[in-house]
């Protein structure tokens, strides 16, 4: 009797499973370089309208993101219920705008500074005071390309 | 005596590591791309008499703050503003050097001249909801598209949104050049002119 048996050559050798993490690897790496955090917690309640006529913005570093809306639930005993605009991550008011517009315009890189775009993420249900009023501000801080950021969907659902 | 060879470290865990990292970024991953409308808002400028217009080459469009239409000083429905701006602006009713020869409207006098003289004034107070603003915009930037597609089409067999597209993607092969030249031979026979006044203040 033998200590050493022999391996039944007809046993199927168990699939290795090493190249396994290599590969999940692979996608993670993918995914950590391709995650962009987001780096403002919006604080404003931010259903966008609808519409279809829209064009790609592709270049995310050129947009400054001007949010409006509500207060969310959580910080309206601290903003109260009427629409407010969100920089950042604070609250703001129709002022800051123009210094928040040219902070965004030192940061970018010079050449790139005309190409600038404000993107205005607001709630469907807010008026068009505040609106108008952004836009005002805007257009004395000389940052005149806009965009009204939407979902995709035809134009009628916002009627409803 | 029997030799042990040294035990394998089992790597079969790794992969359980390395699965619950990628889920957490595939949880967090936002790869979707924002779009909007784009607009230009006019600069400021110093107190300036508007050049002269013809009451018949303005398309006045009024929405209220419960989201109700007055086009023209009617009352309409959302999904007719898109035709009603395309008849307005495609009308070409004018004569001698205001004649339109691209035009298929319905050349009404009482109508636009051109489409390059026709503005489209949009009007609202301060009560209007931004969804119904949106809406109308929508609309009437779908309006200006299917004048720029149909003439996109006739001249060039590409419609202007395609070329727009492909202006701005970076593997189209052929002559971006000669494509900005027809992009702007077509923005200069339907030129958007959406004028926006100022909002009124309701006393409502």
């Amino acid at each position: 009797m033998s200590k050493f048996k022999k391996k039944k050559s007809g046993d199927l050798p168990a699939i290795s499973t090493a190249s396994l993490p290599d590969i999940v690897f692979m996608l993670l790496f993918f995914f950590m370089v391709v995650t962009v955090m987001r780096d403002t917690s919006i604080k404003v309640k931010n259903t966008l309208p609808y519409a279809d006529q829209v064009e790609k913005l592709e270049k995310k570093d050129l947009i400054m993101y001007i949010y409006a809306g509500e207060p969310s639930e959580r910080y309206q005993s601290v903003a109260g219920t009427e629409a407010r605009i969100q920089l950042n991550d604070k609250f703001a008011s129709l002022r800051d705008i123009k210094q928040f517009v040219f902070e965004e315009r030192q940061n970018a890189r010079e050449e790139l500074r005309q190409a600038m775009i404000a993107g205005l993420k607001v709630d469907m249900k807010t008026n068009m005071g505040l609106v108008s009023d952004i836009k005002t501000e805007l257009r004395e801080a000389e940052a005149l390309k806009i965009t009204y950021i939407t979902r995709k969907g035809a134009a009628m659902q916002n009627i409803e | 005596m029997a030799r042990r060879s040294a035990p394998e470290v089992n790597a079969g865990s790794m992969a359980d590591i390395a699965f619950l990292l990628l889920i957490f970024f595939l949880v967090t991953t936002t790869i979707e791309t924002d779009s909007g409308i784009n607009r230009k808002l006019p600069p400021i400028q110093d107190e300036q008499d508007p050049p002269p217009l013809k009451e018949r080459n303005i398309f006045i469009v009024l929405i209220n703050s419960n989201g109700d239409l007055l086009v023209e000083d009617e009352p309409m429905q959302l999904k007719n503003l898109k035709q009603a701006a395309v008849q307005f602006l495609d009308n070409g009713g004018g004569t001698g050097d205001e004649a339109c020869d691209y035009c298929r409207g319905a050349k009404d006098p009482a109508s636009s001249d051109n489409p390059v003289k026709a503005v489209i004034s949009l009007q609202n107070n301060r009560l209007t909801k931004y969804s119904d603003y949106i809406a109308v915009q929508n609309e009437l930037v779908a309006a200006y598209n299917e004048l720029r597609n149909r003439e996109a089409k006739r001249m060039f067999g590409v419609t202007f949104v395609e070329m727009e597209e492909y202006f701005k993607s970076e593997s189209y092969t052929g002559d971006k050049d000669k494509l900005k030249e027809r992009i702007s031979v077509i923005k200069e026979m339907y030129p958007q002119k959406l004028s926006e006044a100022e909002p009124k203040r309701t006393s409502s």
